[in-house]
Parts: structure tokens; C-alpha cells; sequence
């Protein structure tokens, strides 16, 4: 008999599966995996360090580009952890802005999810569908905030801007028919909100489609059932949040567990997995959408009803409009103070979390009562979800690896920062 | 959040804070009831059995532990600006002079606990040592600990005691230094480019100049000011 010995296989850090810049180094007996040892941090761009030296507001945008395909939920836990810190009360409506973005960021991201890990386990049809999809909701992204993925537009205190009456439409142009540009133009003839109204009552039909390819699909199923099982006391252990938790059965959501923004005030419900194996979580994902929808539904018709501002009027944290920064002394000496300085929250400590697409993502802020934080800490949920790396594909195949990497959601600019 | 899931929750914080006052206060540890927040502050030597009785403890049952990060003192209430007293145009900038309350201790390690089963949140605190800070490790209690050790070795250099494989995560292979640590320029020490005549990848030491485009000031809660207390300090400016 020859001596067998384990060989070490490098994964990554160039490799499509490896969702970015992960690498991966395993020791394979044969095909199996023995150690999976994750190296991290090729994305390290020391954020945290970054706001330490900069006034409070001007590390939102750096926000953005932690976990880049749900941007505004990021945005969300710091621009909160801050409005703890000063006291800051969020007017109504911009509660209701924030929980409507923050659900079409969570549909963002679990759309980004389903298409980029079906497209792994070698399904194509997906990806395509669900970035089509996207598209719609970055373009809602955009009619806000003027950008598609890195908006900056929570602010502490509410949000940049109310939402815009007009949703912006495609002009005529030599490379398609009037008729099929009047055709993308046909739910862009009102407001934002009739568009995101519109993209809600087709989504329904859309997660359907997904379902029907990939739900009942025999490969799909031999893909994921029963590969990377965690248990309920293990998720725990492992400091699982969000889907990752709630596939391995535990019924923990922030958002009705630990209310924030207006989610108290809208009616949806938690999906919860049974066995925490690669195809739980995919439903849980997948239900996730559907009860994101009806939020956005329930938020759009609060939001058409109602009105209000949409950020304090305190000028201390928020700057005044234009013109009454042109028209008073005041005013202007606000604006001045605000951009050039900032403002000092008193000296203390906060840690505000939100429920993001990934889990908790949660920010630490100590104050010590000067214009920059003394320190930010970013608890992004993909960290403890990549550390449980070893222990998901322990004894799986080579091929399981990528589905786990698929099915744990990793985007690296949060968990290397 | 409404009034009674607000009260509700401040409700259960309370009873916390009492448990935790009652349970560790014989241990020397300091309840800081703060913001809405409880906080253990927990000496050194006590943290393994701390933490064990508060994960297993009926009243506290933290079966997850969601952050554990370090922090550095060392510049706590510093303001950068360069001068003291107003300048020769009797042009002041109303600034309080720093008010740098030393800390005792350099160092700190701070650990986030959940629970899941009794939905309530906690901080601990533990001051380390400036010279080498070391602390007991939680991974035996919480799995989790692992990287998050790791992470506060590698950004801070706070050893912990007992961690099965205490290697750096974030920063770059043969890496020097602990990056987050407040003596450590945010410029970096050494860049990297790739040298023709070598033809290899160099490191140099770093050509940029540390400049501060916005100071860092504190101020005595600036938004608090009533209006009188605004003109007053435009006035004494």
C-alpha cells in the first residue's frame, strides 16, 4: 500500500466562488476537507481608524462601502448610534423612509445572494432574473440619493431629502424603438413611490419565478440539502445572526425583537428554518423577500398618506435648506460650524444595531466629547459567520465549499473593514 | 420604538442592572447604568469566572457573545489644536483647554454580550495593563471569541491568555506593529510598490506627511447651549 498524505489546497484569493477576496487554505484527505483555514483581510481598509480622524458625519459614506450590496442598512446602525448618543429625536416620516430602505436594500442584497450563490452551485437563469430586478431598485436608489450603490443618504437626524415626486425616465435614443422605451417609461410616469408601489405588486410574481427554478430542482436539492448543518446551540456559539441564526431554527430577529426606525409599526412575520443546513437558510432567504415586500407595501401607503419633514430642525446636527442659509446670519454661521467642525456628542458610549440583510450589524461608539469618535467599532455579522468556516465544511467535499461559502452571504467589505 | 416596548425594555434593564449589582459586586466589579446601557466593569483576574456565571447564570443567561474589540486610552479628551491661548489678533476659537482625564490604564478590552433567550444586552469592560496587556481568553465560553481575539491582537496587541491560535487576521503577512493603537500614524509606517530593477515587490517607509485637515475639539456639549450660553462664547471670542 503507498503512504497517503493530506495535501493543503490554496482557494482563492482570484476565484469567482470566493465571493471577492477570500483566501481559502484546506487540508483535503482526498476530496475531503480535514481543516478549512480562512485568511482574511485583503480587503482591510481600516474604516475604523478612518473615522477616528474625521468629524462624526463625515464617515457615513464610509458606511456604504463596508458591506457594498446593503448599503443604506449599514448606514442606518451608524447614523442611529450616533442620534443615541446626542439624544437626537428622528421625525416620523423619515422613520418610515429608513424602514421602506432598509427592506428594498434588504431585497438588494438577498437578490445579489440568490442570484451570485445559484450561479455558483451552477445554475445561471437566476442570476440573470435577479439582477433585472435590481436594477429597479437601484434605480430607486438613484431617484434619492443620486447614486446606485453608495448613497449617503440617511443622515443623522433623519434623511437627506424627502422622496422625489417625479421618478426619473428613459429618454429617446437611436438604439431602441419609442415604443419600447414607452414601455420602461410605463411605471415611471408618477412618483417614487407609485414605481416602488408598482415594483411591489409584481415581486410577488418574480420571487415565484426563482422558486419554480431552483426550489423543487433536483440539483439545486442535492447541492444544498443537508450541507454545512449548524445547530440551534452552535449557531448560538458561533455568534450567528440574521438568516444564519434563523436557518438553524432560532427565532431571532432585532427588528421585532429589539424595535428601531418604524418596524413596530408594520406587520410582518419571521421565517424560521428547521434543520440550519445550505437549503434552510435558502428558504429563510427566500420568505425573508416576500415579508420584506409587504413592509415596503405597508410603508408606501404610510409614507403617500402622510406627510412631515423628513430631518430635525435642529441646526446643531442637521444643516438649514439653502435658501435659509443664503437669507440669515444665523443660518449661515450654522451651516459654517456644521461642515467645518461638526458637532460634539457628549462624552459616553453606544452600541446600535440594526437588523441588516447578513445579521446584526451593529456599531460601537465611544465619545469623549470632542468632534470625531474616539472609537468606532463595526460588528459586521459576516465576521463570526466566516469564522464558523472550518467547522461548516469540516468532512464535506471540495465542491461544498463553495455552496457554504454561497449559502453564509460573505461580502468582504464588511468583514475585513 | 413605542412607549411600552420602551419602557419595557428599560424595565428589564433595571432588574438587570440590579442582578448584575447583587451577583459581582464582591468580585470588584462596577455597574454603569448608562444611556439606556448596562456595563460591567470587571478587574483583570476575575473575567473567566465573570463571564462563566453570566453566560450560565439564570438571570443572565448571555449565550451569545456579539462583539469583543480593544480600545486605546492613550489620546481620551485630547484636542489637536496647537495653541492654548488666543492668538496675537485676539481671535479666540472657544475651545475649551483639554481636559485630558487621564484613565488609569491604557488599555481596555470590551466584550458585547446577547441574550437570546432573555433579549438583553451587555457590556463588559476590562482595564489591561499598558506595557502588556493581557487577558484571559473567552473562547472556551463563547466559540465566537476566536477571531474576534485575534482581530483585538492584531489591531491592538492585547494578548489573550489561553487562545488556541492567537495569529494576526487583518493586516498583511509580516506585518509590524498593531495599526489601531493611537501611536500608530494613520499614514501607515512603510508602502509598498513594485521595484523594476529588483523586479520584485519593496517596502519603503511611507513618504506621506500626517496632516489633520479638521481638529479634533471638545467641547462642553455644544448643543446643549442654551442661546445666551451661544453669545456668551462669541463674545468672549
Amino acid at each position: 500500500m503507498p503512504e497517503i498524505h493530506n495535501y493543503t489546497l490554496n482557494f482563492g484569493p482570484q476565484h469567482p466562488a470566493a465571493h471577492g477576496v477570500l483566501r481559502l487554505v484546506l487540508e483535503m484527505d482526498g476530496e475531503v476537507i480535514e481543516r478549512a483555514d480562512p485568511h482574511i483581510g485583503l480587503l482591510h481598509r481600516a474604516t475604523e481608524k478612518l473615522a477616528e480622524s474625521k468629524p462624526y458625519n463625515h464617515t457615513i459614506p464610509y458606511m456604504d462601502r463596508l458591506d457594498y450590496v446593503s448599503m443604506m442598512c449599514n448606514e442606518h446602525a451608524y447614523v442611529r448610534a450616533i442620534e443615541w448618543l446626542l439624544g437626537v429625536e428622528v421625525p416620523e416620516r423619515a422613520q418610515y423612509i429608513r424602514t421602506l430602505f432598509d427592506e428594498i436594500t434588504r431585497i438588494l442584497n438577498h437578490l445579489m445572494w440568490l442570484g451570485t450563490h445559484a450561479l455558483d452551485v451552477g445554475a445561471m437563469t437566476v442570476f440573470l432574473y435577479a439582477f433585472r430586478e435590481r436594477e429597479d431598485l437601484m434605480d430607486c436608489y438613484e431617484a434619492v440619493s443620486g447614486a446606485r450603490l453608495h448613497a449617503a443618504y440617511y443622515r443623522v437626524g433623519g434623511v437627506y431629502r424627502d422622496l422625489p415626486d417625479e421618478m426619473p425616465r428613459y429618454e429617446k435614443n437611436t438604439f431602441r424603438s419609442d415604443s419600447e422605451i414607452d414601455q420602461r417609461n410605463q411605471a415611471r410616469q408618477g412618483s417614487l413611490l407609485d414605481f416602488i408601489e408598482d415594483f411591489s405588486n409584481r415581486f410577488p410574481g418574480l420571487v415565484d419565478e426563482y422558486e419554480t427554478l431552483l426550489t423543487d430542482n433536483r440539483i439545486w436539492k442535492q447541492r444544498l440539502v443537508g450541507i454545512g448543518v449548524v445547530s440551534p446551540e452552535r449557531a448560538m456559539q458561533l455568534g450567528f445572526t440574521g438568516p444564519m441564526a434563523r436557518g438553524s431554527g432560532l427565532a431571532w430577529d432585532l427588528r421585532k425583537k429589539q424595535p428601531y426606525a418604524a418596524y413596530d409599526k408594520v406587520d410582518f412575520d419571521i421565517p424560521v428554518g428547521q434543520n440550519g443546513d445550505c437549503y434552510d437558510r435558502y428558504l429563510v432567504r427566500v420568505e425573508e423577500m416576500r415579508q420584506s415586500n409587504r413592509i415596503i407595501q405597508q410603508c408606501v401607503r404610510w409614507l403617500k398618506e402622510n406627510s412631515g419633514p423628513v430631518i430635525v430642525a435642529d441646526h446643531k446636527v442637521a444643516p438649514p435648506n439653502r435658501v435659509e442659509m443664503k437669507q440669515g446670519m444665523e443660518n449661515l454661521i450654522h451651516h459654517f460650524k456644521l461642515f467645518t467642525e461638526g458637532y460634539c456628542p457628549p462624552v459616553g458610549e453606544v452600541y446600535a444595531a440594526v437588523e441588516a440583510p447578513k445579521g446584526e450589524f451593529g456599531c460601537y461608539l465611544v465619545s469623549d466629547g470632542s468632534n470625531k469618535p474616539y472609537r468606532l467599532k463595526i460588528r459586521a455579522p459576516g465576521f463570526p459567520h466566516m469564522a464558523a468556516m472550518n467547522e461548516m465544511v469540516k468532512g464535506h467535499m471540495l465542491a461544498d465549499v463553495v455552496a457554504v461559502i454561497g449559502t453564509m452571504d460573505v461580502v468582504f467589505g464588511e468583514i475585513d473593514r | 420604538m413605542n412607549e411600552s416596548a420602551r419602557t419595557k425594555s428599560q424595565v428589564r434593564l433595571e432588574a438587570l442592572v440590579e442582578h448584575l449589582g447583587a451577583a459581582f459586586a464582591e468580585q470588584g466589579c462596577e455597574v454603569i447604568h448608562q444611556l439606556d446601557e448596562a456595563t460591567l466593569v470587571v478587574p483583570r483576574e476575575r473575567l473567566p469566572e465573570v463571564a462563566t456565571r453570566l453566560r450560565d447564570g439564570e438571570a443572565f443567561q448571555f449565550d451569545t457573545l456579539i462583539d469583543l474589540c480593544g480600545i486605546d486610552y492613550s489620546t481620551y479628551g485630547h484636542s489637536e489644536w496647537a495653541t492654548t491661548s488666543a492668538s496675537a489678533s485676539g481671535y479666540g476659537r472657544g475651545v475649551e483647554p483639554d481636559r485630558a482625564e487621564q484613565k488609569a490604564q491604557r488599555f481596555a478590552a470590551v466584550y458585547h454580550l446577547l441574550s437570546v433567550a432573555l433579549n438583553q444586552r451587555l457590556r463588559l469592560r476590562v482595564y489591561l495593563e499598558d506595557e502588556q496587556p493581557v487577558v484571559a481568553s473567552v473562547v472556551e465560553i463563547w466559540s465566537v471569541a476566536n477571531w474576534f481575539e485575534r482581530e483585538a491582537f492584531d489591531l491592538y496587541g492585547i494578548l489573550f491568555d489561553g487562545h488556541p491560535d492567537l495569529r494576526r487576521i487583518l493586516t498583511d503577512y509580516g506585518f509590524i506593529g498593531h495599526p489601531f493603537r493611537k501611536d500608530f500614524p494613520l499614514e501607515g509606517q512603510v508602502e509598498m510598490r513594485y521595484d523594476p530593477e529588483q523586479a520584485r515587490v519593496i517596502y519603503e517607509p511611507v513618504e506621506l506627511e500626517p496632516r489633520i485637515l479638521t481638529p479634533r475639539v471638545v467641547r462642553e456639549e455644544s448643543r446643549c447651549l442654551g442661546e445666551e450660553d451661544e453669545q456668551q462664547d462669541s463674545s468672549d471670542a
